[in-house]
């Protein structure tokens, strides 16, 4: 039945929720509380979603999103009708897409609803009672013995399966909300003290890990503002509110002052399968000097970040926004013959990076593949049939 | 005159028989001889000498390497030698003297002086030589020894040194000495830079100045104003505004009685250069051009009447301005234009008049290509260099440099401009531009730097530290969707803003230098130089 509910447009199903709200007597269709509920849901994540975009609107945090996601994911698992852990897949499947397509640039989403694929599909294999697949590779032995496909083994019922997967995704919650704390506790190890240590733009894992270090040691803290939005000066002066002894310099002079610096910090908004990353604009700038002054670049990036996505082509993988923020409508004259381009992202390429930091501990850039297998199942990683 | 040199006679009677030489001056002064203006010199030399040796026990070496400084200003560089001039020869003799003397202390001053006595004759012989004949051979031989013995290490400019009590004291006297304002530092100065100047747009140093001025010449004030608020910028334009406003003195100046024009003048243009350096350290362009102009002034012969002095001195700036900028541009355009083909996007940073140029006479010569204007926070040039552009037809995009990564990869060439190219083959540009040198060499594209000669400079710099230039720091401070973060950033205490001017660029981050002598990669600065001293 919630496939009758999502043939009406979004858009009918906006206003009637909105509809609803306002008036106060809420429309009901018969029987479809629960449904009625759980779509009003899902809609405003989505519009929520549609509006927020990174650098304009409320900005959102990742980790907020992930823990909105999970949450969500959960109530459709308890709300929704299913009867085995096959629709169960098929419904978050089409609501992932659904999300994903509403802001494909915050890719927490996409990660969520994947992990919670995995946490069904690992549940369902211990109801079966099967031992636990470590090996998710394509191998030609497993072709062999295999033999049938995988997908009719998800059509059995089990009853305890829905308990179960709730209880996993409240697990996940867990794991979600300690990310932060988890990141900071192991800033000591990495800052020493009298360090120069810069960083771009506003990445709050980053800020607490700086903050969490500055208990204990003294150093100094380089920001590069980040134009056009220059988030770099609210980092800035929430770091000072620690007593951490910050200097805010142009993007332009990132170069310049390299020289001194002993260590890059950076947050980053999505971590790439092969290593790399999808990082504010500038970033891949900031990795190149420290390349050059080799001096080691350190990415603090929680678990929930990394998406398994390659590097698409350039006109994928890019997202601009207005480029009044780059040349304001004021200078009319010129504006109407120029281009002028204000991209939100860079990438930035393993090669650059030193260490990732996460809050399963430190791993190299070319670890990355294999952490990314214990979290996804190859199957899901694509969410779309065509792209 | 007669009483001071009495006066040194006298100071200098009572002590040892170095002294026999000049006594021996004064004796042909008192027999009716007149002394000739290298004896005059000589006089002076000696009794800088002959002080320098008293102090040399107790005298701190900056005292010292300042004399020496002093003594090698006066009256210039190695000039031209015309017939009526041989005082530079035994100024620059006696010049080599004294650092010869700074750096071997353990000789003892008979040998010192012995050594002297020697060298002077040799001139004198020279100097006969020359006035029998075959000037070129015999000058080029005294010159030889001093440029060889020239001093290394030069006095280190002011600017660099506020986080020295000592400097700033001597600062703060000459300034007053000269009644020029000094000014003072604003807001909190990053640690890595306490050695720098950090002053605000808001306190002009023109506050304390009387009106109308009494010393400074009011163009110069203008100027100095222009400068501090950030109306005229840019290497080209502060220098052509800087050579303007000295016709404008020098058209008004009138030589007082009992001075000589040409040292006389050179001593009135001091406090206005203290004074604009007041307002804005110099620029490298703006040195060359006062040490040019100095030459030239002290150039100037003593019978020479202040009309025809004056005229000459005007025709001597307006070609300079025309044959090391105006002519010079339009030689690096000829060589630039072949390196632009069709089809080419083409990447500058910020607004450099000499780039800005190259490309508007290369869309009129009909070349086919589009321009991508980089960007940056927080001086914003490159708007204007996009209206220029614009105006005049051409294909423009315009990123951030945030964005370079972006953008990068459509490029096929970039054109930087330069404020200086130092003797080590780096390039000191403004901020941002060693950065995009960067970039476009991990991308491979090709970085050319087009730069006029007269901005070459003798200096050498590894990083942006040393010597650098701190721009206003509430420059930094932007107003987004109605909050702005960095309001208060004085009464927070850790919190610094950077505003940086300059950028040094390694050499190997550039392809090619296009200069008015030809094309020449970045090592091939200090030849360069060479070359140009021995022409002079």
């Amino acid at each position: 039945r919630l496939h009758s509910l999502h043939v009406l447009s979004d858009r009918f199903q906006e206003t009637l929720a909105r509809n609803q709200r306002f008036t106060e007597t809420p429309v009901k269709m018969p029987g479809a509380d629960k449904e009625t509920d759980l779509s009003e849901r899902i809609e405003s994540f989505l519009s929520e979603l549609k509006r927020c975009g990174r650098g304009a609107g409320s900005l959102r945090d990742s980790a907020e999103t992930a823990r909105e996601t999970t949450a969500l994911l959960r109530r459709i698992t308890a709300q929704a009708r299913w009867g085995n852990a096959g629709e169960l897949m098929e419904i978050i499947r089409k609501e992932g897409r659904r999300m994903t397509a509403a802001q494909p640039s915050e890719t927490t989403v996409g990660n969520m609803v994947r992990r919670v694929l995995k946490i069904i599909r690992e549940e369902y294999a211990r109801s079966r009672g099967s031992s636990e697949e470590t090996d998710q590779q394509e191998s030609l032995h497993k072709l062999l013995t295999s033999g049938g496909s995988s997908e009719d083994n998800f059509r059995q019922h089990f009853a305890h399966l829905k308990a179960n997967v709730i209880e996993a995704i409240n697990e996940l919650l867990t794991e979600l909300e300690g990310t932060t704390d988890n990141i900071s506790m192991q800033a000591l190890e990495h800052i020493h003290s009298n360090e120069v240590i810069m960083t771009i733009g506003r990445s709050r894992t980053v800020e607490a890990f700086l903050k969490d270090a500055a208990r204990k040691r003294k150093f100094h803290v380089i920001v590069a503002e980040c134009a056009p939005f220059c988030q770099g000066h609210e980092m800035a002066t929430s770091l000072c509110k620690e007593d951490i002894e910050t200097t805010v310099i142009p993007d332009a002079a990132i170069f310049a002052v390299m020289s001194r610096v002993n260590k890059v910090i950076i947050g980053t908004q999505t971590v790439l399968a092969n290593g790399g990353l999808r990082a504010v604009n500038g970033t891949h700038t900031l990795a190149l000097a420290a390349k050059h002054h080799s001096t080691p670049l350190i990415v603090c990036a929680p678990m929930f970040k990394l998406s398994p996505q390659f590097p698409n082509e350039e006109d994928t993988f890019h997202k601009f926004v207005s480029p009044h923020e780059v040349l304001p409508f004021t200078e009319g004259e010129i504006l109407s013959k120029v281009n002028a381009h204000c991209p939100v992202f860079d990438y930035v390429p393993p090669e650059l990076i030193t260490l990732f930091i996460s809050n399963i501990g430190g791993n190299a850039p070319s670890y990355i593949y294999r952490l990314m297998s214990e979290l996804y199942h190859p199957e899901d990683h694509e969410l779309y049939t065509g792209k | 005159m007669a009483d001071s040199d009495g006066r040194q006679v006298d100071s200098i009677n009572h002590s040892t028989e170095e002294d026999v030489k000049l006594q021996e001056v004064v004796q042909a002064k008192c027999e009716g001889k007149e002394l000739t203006k290298e004896e005059k010199q000589r006089l002076r030399k000696e009794k800088k000498q002959h002080k320098k040796n008293k102090k040399d026990d107790r005298g701190p070496p900056e005292k010292e390497k300042e004399k020496e400084k002093a003594s090698v200003l006066a009256p210039s560089k190695p000039a031209t030698q015309s017939p009526a001039h041989k005082a530079p020869v035994p100024v620059n003799a006696s010049a080599s003297e004294s650092p010869v003397a700074a750096e071997k202390p353990a000789k003892s001053k008979a040998e010192q002086r012995a050594e002297r006595r020697a060298r002077q004759d040799t001139e004198r012989a020279s100097k006969q030589g020359k006035k029998e004949g075959g000037q070129q051979s015999a000058s080029s031989k005294p010159k030889a020894t001093p440029n060889e013995l020239q001093p290394v290490v030069k006095r280190l400019p002011e600017h660099i040194q506020v986080d020295d009590p000592a400097a700033l004291k001597k600062l703060a006297k000459k300034l007053e000495r000269q009644q020029v304002p000094l000014r003072s530092d604003y807001g909190y100065k990053v640690s890595l830079f306490s050695h720098l100047h950090q002053y605000s747009r808001k306190n002009p140093p023109t506050q304390q100045i009387s009106i109308p001025a009494t010393v400074i010449h009011p163009s110069i004030v203008r100027l100095g104003l222009q400068y501090s608020q950030g109306i005229i910028a840019g290497s080209n334009a502060r220098s052509v505004a800087l050579l303007h406003a000295f016709k404008q003195v020098i058209q008004d100046y009138s030589t007082p009685p009992n001075e000589e024009l040409s040292r006389d003048l050179v001593n009135k243009l001091s406090p206005y250069i203290s004074f604009l350096s007041q307002c804005r350290p110099l620029s490298a362009s703006m040195g060359n051009a006062i040490k040019h102009i100095k030459k030239e002034i002290s150039n100037i012969p003593s019978q020479c009447k202040e009309e025809e002095a004056k005229r000459r001195l005007q025709e001597c700036i307006d070609s300079y301005i025309n044959e090391k900028i105006i002519l010079a541009s339009e030689a690096i355009s000829k060589y630039a234009i072949e390196k632009i083909s069709d089809g080419d996007v083409i990447l500058v940073y910020g607004c450099s008049s000499l780039v800005n140029h190259i490309l508007c006479e290369a869309f009129e010569k009909q070349r086919k290509f589009r321009v991508i204007v980089v960007d940056s926070r927080p001086r914003l040039e490159g708007r204007e260099a996009l209206r220029r552009l614009v105006k005049k037809g051409i294909r423009c995009t315009y990123v951030l440099i945030s964005a370079l990564s972006y953008i990068l990869p459509e490029v096929s060439k970039v054109f930087l401009g330069a404020h200086a190219l130092l003797a080590n083959g780096y390039v000191m540009s403004r901020v941002g531009t060693s950065q995009i040198a960067l970039v476009a060499k991990a991308y491979n594209v090709p970085v050319l730097v087009c730069c006029e000669t007269y901005k070459f400079c003798e200096r050498v710099q590894t990083d942006s530290f040393v010597s650098n230039e701190l721009d206003d720091p509430d420059d930094l401070i932007v107003t987004r969707n109605g909050k702005t973060h960095l309001e208060n950033w004085q009464t927070v205490k850790s919190l610094g803003l950077l505003n940086l001017v300059y950028d040094v660029t390694p050499p190997d981050f550039v392809d090619l230098v296009i200069t008015d002598l030809g094309m020449i990669p970045c090592t091939s600065v200090p030849v360069v130089l060479r070359v140009k001293n021995v022409d002079q």
